[in-house]
C-alpha cells in the first residue's frame, strides 16, 4: 500500500509518479503459487481452488475494497460464468480458452445491465438489491433445468486439451497451472487498473462522493463500468471453477458464496489487491483442515476468526502485519 | 458582455416553503463578488441550485451564455463551475497532492484511463504540485489531508477547485470553522486568485466581505433584498435591520 512519506528525500511529485513500481513483496504470493506446484504436489486440486478464489476475492475487492460498493450478491456473476462455461463446452465446443472469454464476456454483460438498475441506490437499498440479483439468478438456474441441470447440476462436461497439447490430467497439475497463468495475468490487469487515474478515481468515490461530483466526475458511470469488470472477472473464476471440476451445480449462485468472499475478502485486507490472495488462501485452508478434523463444526472456527479479525484486526490479516511491522520499525 | 454566471427568475421551493425566490443574479467576468443573508437567508440552496445539486422548480441558470439549468453536475464543472464546500468535503485519508491530483486528472479529462499508469501522467501530479506551493502547501504535499489543522483543509479546499481551472468560483463560506489566528492566510489567498475567474463568496464574516467584495448582494428569506457596492449595502437601512442588526441581537 502507497503510504507517502514527507521525510523522505524524494520530492512529493517523483513519490506519487513512482508509487506504482512494483514493490519485492509483491512477488512472495507468486513464490507461494510456484512453490506449492514443485513442493506440494498432493494438494494441486485443493491449490486450483484457492487460486479460482482468490481470483473470485480480486475482482469483489475492485468493486468492495476500491470503490466502496458493498455487495452480497458477487456470486450472481461468478455462477454466470460457471453456468456458461458449462453450457459452452456441452453444446458448442470443449475448447477452454474459448469458454473463459465467453464466460467472462457473458458475466460482464449481467454485472453491466444489473449495475445500470442498481448502482442507481446505494447502501442498505443496493445491499439488498446486490441480494435480490443473486436469489432471482439462482432460481432461473433453478427453473431452467433444460439447459442448467436444475437442481441436480449440469454434467457430462468434458473439456479438450488447452491448445490441444495439454490434458486436464487427474492429479489436476495442468488445472493448477492453468489457475495460475489466468490469475498471473488479471493480477497484471488489476494492478495496471487500480493504479491507473480511473482506479484513482474509484478511490476518490469512496474516500468521498460529494467531492468527487463537485470535480466534474461522471460517478455512476465510473461506478457501472468498474462493477461490469469486476462482474466479468468474478464471472472468468466461475468458468475456471467449471472447467476445472468438470461440473456446476446451483451452489456456485448461492448466497453462502456471496458472503463467503466477503468474508474471505475482509479476513484479508480489503482495497489492497493482495488482501484477496492472503484472505482466499487462509480460509480455503482452514476449511480444508477443520472439515477434516470436523466436517460439520468447521463454520464455527471460520466465524470465531472472522469476529477476531473485525474486532481487532480492522485492516485484516494484512492490515495487522502492516502494524507490526511499523511497530517493529519504530523499535528499532 | 456576457456574464460569466447568471441567473434569471430563479426559484426552488421544498413542499410549500419558498427557499429561493425568483432570484436574478449576475456575475460578470472576473468579478469579485459577495453573497451575504441572514442564516437560513438561502445562499447554500442558491449554491446548490447553480452546482447543480438541486434541480429549481422554476427560472434559469446560464453559464457563460450557455443553459445549463438540466445539466447535471459533472457537465457544468467541465465548463467551468467550480465550488468550495462551507464543511470541508475532501479526500481525508489520501494525501494533500492525491487530493488536487485527483481534480487536474479529472479537468484534463484522464481520469477515466485504465490502461496506463497515474504516475505516467508526470504533468498531470506536477501541474497539483505547483498549486500546492502557489498557495503555500507545498511542504504539506504528503501530509494525508486528516492531519492538516483545520485552516490548511480550507485551503486544500480552494486548492482542488483551482485545479478545475474554474472561470467561475462559487466560495461557500471559504474561513467557516477556522480560528481567527488562521483567516489572514486564507483571505491572502482569496485575495490572490487569478483575475480572471469570477469568484462569488458566500460569508457571514462581515470583514472579510468587505475587504474582498467590489459588489455585495444581500439575500433574505430566499429572494434578493438588495445589491450594491460595499458602502452602499453598509448605509441601507433595510440591510441594518434584517442582517447587521440581527447580528447586534445574536
Amino acid at each position: 500500500m502507497f503510504r507517502p512519506d514527507p521525510s523522505s528525500p524524494i520530492s512529493p511529485t517523483e513519490q506519487l509518479v513512482r508509487r506504482h513500481r512494483l514493490h519485492p513483496l509483491e512477488l512472495l504470493p507468486w513464490l507461494a503459487v510456484i512453490g506449492t506446484y514443485f513442493l506440494l504436489p498432493g494438494y494441486l486440486p485443493l491449490g486450483s481452488q484457492v487460486l479460482i478464489m482468490i481470483l473470485f476475492a480480486l475482482s469483489l475487492d475492485l468493486i468492495l475494497g476500491y470503490a466502496g460498493i458493498i455487495t452480497l450478491g458477487h456470486a450472481a456473476f461468478f455462477g454466470v460464468g460457471a453456468y456458461t462455461a458449462g453450457i459452452y463446452a456441452i453444446h458448442v465446443t470443449g475448447e477452454p480458452l474459448s469458454g473463459l472469454v465467453v464466460a467472462t464476456v457473458a458475466a460482464g454483460i449481467i454485472g453491466l445491465i444489473s449495475g445500470l438498475i442498481i448502482l442507481r441506490t446505494h447502501g442498505l437499498t443496493l445491499l439488498m438489491l446486490t441480494l435480490a440479483i443473486v436469489f432471482l439468478i439462482q432460481e432461473t438456474a433453478n427453473k431452467a433445468g433444460f439447459i442448467t441441470g436444475g437442481a441436480d447440476g449440469l454434467q457430462g462436461i468434458s473439456m479438450q486439451q488447452i491448445f490441444g497439447q495439454f490434458r486436464f490430467d487427474m492429479f489436476g497439475r495442468t488445472a493448477y497451472v492453468y489457475s495460475a497463468i489466468v490469475l498471473f495475468l488479471v493480477w497484471l490487469f488489476a494492478r495496471l487498473l487500480v493504479h491507473s487515474p480511473f482506479g484513482r478515481s474509484l478511490t476518490g468515490i469512496r474516500e468521498n462522493i460529494t467531492r468527487m461530483h463537485a470535480i466534474g466526475t461522471p460517478v455512476r458511470r465510473r461506478l457501472v463500468t468498474i462493477y461490469a469488470i469486476s462482474a466479468a472477472l468474478a464471472g472468468l473464476a466461475g468458468a475456471l471453477l467449471t472447467q476445472t471440476t468438470q461440473f456446476v451445480g446451483l451452489s456456485v449462485l448461492s448466497f453462502e458464496r456471496s458472503g463467503e468472499i466477503v468474508i474471505m475478502l475482509v479476513l484479508g485486507g480489503i482495497g489492497r489487491l493482495y488482501g484477496a490472495f492472503i484472505g482466499a488462501a487462509v480460509f480455503m485452508i482452514a476449511k480444508d483442515e477443520l472439515a477434516k478434523a470436523d466436517p460439520v463444526f468447521w463454520y464455527f472456527w471460520i466465524g470465531m476468526l472472522l469476529v477476531l479479525v473485525v474486532m481487532f484486526a480492522r485492516g485484516g490479516i494484512l492490515g495487522l502485519i502492516d502494524q507490526a511491522l511499523s511497530w517493529v520499525r519504530r523499535k528499532s | 458582455m456576457t456574464p460569466a454566471l447568471q441567473t434569471v427568475g430563479l426559484k426552488k421551493s421544498f413542499g410549500a416553503l419558498p427557499v429561493a425566490n425568483d432570484i436574478n443574479f449576475s456575475l460578470v467576468p472576473g468579478a469579485r463578488y459577495a453573497l451575504i443573508g441572514p442564516n437560513g437567508a438561502g445562499k447554500t440552496t442558491f449554491i446548490n441550485l447553480i452546482t447543480g445539486r438541486l434541480a429549481p422548480s422554476a427560472g434559469q441558470i446560464l453559464l457563460g451564455g450557455e443553459d445549463i439549468t438540466r445539466m447535471p453536475q459533472a457537465g457544468r464543472v467541465k465548463r467551468g463551475l467550480g465550488r468550495t464546500f462551507q464543511i470541508n468535503t475532501l479526500f481525508k485519508g489520501l494525501s494533500v497532492l492525491e487530493n488536487v491530483v485527483m481534480a487536474v486528472s479529472e479537468h484534463h479529462g484522464k481520469a477515466a484511463d485504465m490502461f496506463r499508469y497515474a504516475g505516467s501522467h508526470r504533468g498531470l501530479v506536477e501541474e497539483a504540485y505547483s498549486l500546492l506551493e502557489r498557495l503555500r502547501l507545498g511542504a504539506d504535499a504528503l501530509l494525508p489531508v486528516k492531519e492538516l489543522p483545520y485552516g490548511k483543509q480550507r485551503l486544500v479546499e480552494i486548492a482542488i477547485a483551482l485545479g478545475l481551472k474554474p472561470s467561475v468560483l462559487l466560495l461557500d463560506e471559504p474561513a467557516a470553522g477556522v480560528p481567527s489566528t488562521e483567516t489572514e492566510i486564507i483571505l491572502s489567498v482569496i485575495e490572490q486568485l487569478p483575475g480572471d475567474i469570477a469568484v462569488l463568496i458566500i460569508e457571514h464574516d462581515m470583514e472579510l466581505v468587505f475587504r474582498f467584495a467590489k459588489k455585495i448582494t444581500v439575500l433574505v428569506q430566499g429572494a434578493v433584498l438588495v445589491e450594491g457596492t460595499p458602502a452602499e449595502i453598509a448605509a441601507d437601512a433595510r440591510v441594518r435591520e434584517v442582517y447587521l442588526g440581527e447580528r447586534d441581537h445574536g
